[in-house]
């Protein structure tokens, strides 16, 4: 392995980008194009420099890779960059039921999806999706007989407000004001 | 006394050298002399003081429970407990004081263990220093250790304030610091793509990420319901077998706990390692990774190869990818837990209330921080039908991806990985709030998110100290429910290293008061 010193870009702070594809098996460490990424977060001042001693100390080659294996990607391998628009924000917020509270959590979301956008990169053809580990395994199903509850007061303590055996609740079907009165209702909203 | 493991300080009970109730307050008077690592959000003094004198008539009929029987634990603010303030670090459960206890809490307690408190996290276990929480960031007991402080001594300009305090990593930051400072034996985390190791790592304790589907998520706080495990911290690898062989096992009340039986296992004390293979992926010689952690990696392959194990090269080739999909699927399965804060049958409640969407959402926009208003924005990003399929559904099929890199590494003959645990040592809390909170965990996660992602079991434990004297670890990945195995290689090379106990004793009676910081670290 030739001695180089290059600086890998980790993670999208406020600066570049991490770009990466999947390494193919046994590929040699690939140089960055076009030379140095802009490297943010105190964890990059220890970032790696290549080594080309790969041997141990009684001279015998060791299996731990003395240099990084990852490989950066191009913006172009991506798909265009997401906006988030004023619309899809206030569309957000109705189907959550959390604010964006201002500008930076949108910029906070939009460097969020560029991350994710990553994922593109990846070859998942003829893939089933993975929804659990256990997928193997037959889900556990209780019988269905009562072996504990009547514990209805314990319960209604844990509310702010009840009435009786009731949970109470504000009048339903009245649709999430607008914007612009949402924020004013909420305390340090900007948006 | 304070120092000793579980093993060692069980065995002294038995033996009559203390008795529950003496050890059980010099924990809870070192808790009171600890108070600056702010490690403990509820320390649970008069249960605690109880449960030891219960403990001490069993000791004196004879009659203990088990290993754990009179033993100090924690357990993270995000496991329920009956009776007793839970509040994920967050102003939504504030004085939330939940009905039952978590099924693994009531095995520690049905065993015996006196709890001595809640111990603080981020925000519903979002983030990787302990740092977004309500009740203050937690240091890490190693910067305040003889050893650190030494070598600031020496070295004034690499410590540029001295007040400047480590972090603990997270989000289990103050079960690692309650056991590395000395304060308990063991303690209970959470890990979802790392919150038990990494503090771990950081607190120079060992980490274990239990199988997923071998211990009960009953009463553990959801974050990641396909990914979240109890964890396990404690000052030896044998500390932990002994406190998974309590808590294992099929709960009616966790559907995804696999139903056959779970026999608990003792580690044998002479190891033979010649019919071990051990792996090492290489995607995990990631960017940024510190000249140190790569020079012990090496060192530790070799020790193994020396010692007549095989030690081979494989590949996981999706590992880069492993963090993209976890950031994905991570916040599309908050997104969906979460939504059960609505203020109404537990938890805060807004005071605004003209109509049910109002108090929900002016709720929540009160009792969520910014790190997890944020993972909720994106994860219904990724979920709204326009994304699902170009998000979701594809971190789904790269999961797959990444777990049958496991599977086939593993069916080739390996029987542990050996990786590094986080980049570097800990880091100064200035340095770390440098960059928000998805950033940080997007760096932090990189080496152990992966086995959440495959649901395999995974181990951290202390090696060596640092250039700047503080606590370096490495990881084992083993196959899964092959605790046994992975714990019995893990033991092995703790013999090797003997890392060294933190000298922190007499250091926390020069430490006065710090000022509380009232700021947590940004955003999401």
């Amino acid at each position: 392995m030739s001695s180089k010193s290059l600086r890998f870009l980790i993670f999208s702070g406020s600066r570049s980008k991490l770009l990466l594809r999947p390494a193919s098996p046994r590929c040699g460490v690939l140089r960055c194009p076009g030379g140095e990424f802009v490297a943010g977060g105190w964890s990059l001042r220890l970032c790696c420099r290549l080594h080309h001693t790969a041997s141990t100390t009684d001279g015998s080659k060791t299996k731990v890779p003395q240099s990084p294996t990852w490989e950066p990607v191009s913006e172009s391998q991506l798909p265009p960059v997401t906006r988030v628009s004023p619309d899809l924000v206030d569309r957000l917020e109705r189907l959550a039921l959390v604010d964006f509270r201002n500008q930076e959590g949108v910029a906070r979301l939009e460097k969020a999806i560029r991350f994710a956008d990553q994922l593109h990169v990846v070859d998942t053809e003829g893939v089933e999706p993975m929804d659990s580990v256990l997928e193997d395994r037959q889900l556990y199903l209780q019988q269905d007989c009562v072996r504990e509850g009547n514990c209805a007061e314990q319960l209604l303590r844990t509310s702010r407000r009840t009435v009786e055996e009731y949970f109470v609740a504000p009048p339903g079907n009245i649709p999430l004001p607008e914007r612009d009165e949402r924020s004013s209702l909420l305390k340090n909203s900007e948006l | 006394m304070l120092g000793l493991t579980l093993r060692e300080v069980s065995l002294a009970l038995r033996e009559g050298k203390v008795s529950p109730t003496e050890l059980c307050q010099r924990c809870l008077h070192f808790i009171r002399k600890t108070k600056f690592l702010n490690a403990y959000v509820t320390v649970t003094e008069e249960i605690a003081l109880k449960q030891a004198e219960q403990a001490e008539k069993r000791f004196l009929k004879g009659e203990t429970l088990g290993p754990l029987d009179g033993i100090p634990i924690a357990v993270k603010d995000n496991f329920s407990t009956a009776s007793i303030q839970t509040t994920c670090a967050s102003q939504m459960l504030k004085g939330y004081i939940p009905p039952f206890n978590a099924t693994v809490v009531q095995k520690l307690l049905d065993q015996g263990a006196v709890l001595m408190g809640k111990t603080n996290l981020d925000e519903f276990a979002m983030g990787s220093g302990s740092t977004d929480t309500i009740f203050g960031p937690v240091r890490n007991p190693w910067g305040y250790s003889r050893q650190y402080q030494e070598r600031c001594a020496q070295n004034p300009e690499d410590t540029k304030d001295s007040s400047d305090w480590l972090i603990t990593g997270g989000s289990s930051g103050g079960s690692a610091a309650s056991v590395a400072s000395l304060t308990c034996f063991a303690s209970l985390g959470s890990d979802t793509g790392g919150s038990t190791r990494n503090p771990a790592a950081y607190c120079g304790v060992v980490g274990l990420k239990p199988t997923y589907g071998l211990l009960s998520r009953h009463g553990l706080i959801p974050l990641v319901n396909s990914m979240d495990v109890p964890g396990i911290l404690t000052r030896s690898v044998h500390d932990a077998a002994t406190v998974l062989g309590v808590l294992g096992g099929h709960d009616p009340k966790d559907s995804t706990t696999v139903p056959e039986p779970f026999k608990p296992f003792s580690l044998p004390d002479e190891i033979d390692v010649r019919n071990v293979c051990v792996g090492i992926p290489r995607e995990y010689h990631a960017p940024g990774l510190s000249k140190e952690i790569l020079a012990h990696w090496t060192k530790a392959a070799e020790l193994f190869e020396k010692a007549g194990a095989r030690v081979v090269e494989v590949s996981l080739p999706h590992t880069q990818h492993s963090i993209v999909c976890y950031h994905v699927l991570c916040t599309a399965e908050v997104a969906s837990n979460m939504a059960r804060f609505d203020g109404l049958e537990y938890g805060h409640r807004s005071t605004i209330d003209s109509s049910t969407e109002v108090m929900y959402a002016s709720t929540r926009h009160e009792g969520f921080n910014d790190v997890v208003r944020g993972r909720i924005l994106s994860g219904n990003y990724f979920l709204l039908k326009q994304n699902y399929d170009r998000y979701f559904v594809k971190a789904q099929k790269v999961r797959r991806l990444i777990a049958n890199d496991f599977m086939k590494v593993f069916s080739s003959g390996v029987d542990v990985l050996l990786t590094p645990t986080t980049l570097s040592d800990a880091a100064r809390y200035s340095e770390f709030i440098k960059e928000d909170n998805r950033t940080r965990s997007a760096q932090e996660d990189i080496f152990t998110q992966c086995a959440n992602m495959a649901g395999l079991p995974a181990v951290t434990l202390p090696i060596a100290l640092s250039e700047r004297n503080l606590p370096i670890s490495l990881q084992f990945i083993g196959q899964g429910f092959r605790e046994k195995n992975l714990l019995t290689v893990a033991k092995w090379y703790e013999q090797q290293v003997k890392f060294p106990l933190i000298e922190f004793q007499d250091v926390a009676d020069h430490v006065s008061e710090f000022p509380k910081t009232t700021k947590s670290a940004s955003a999401f």
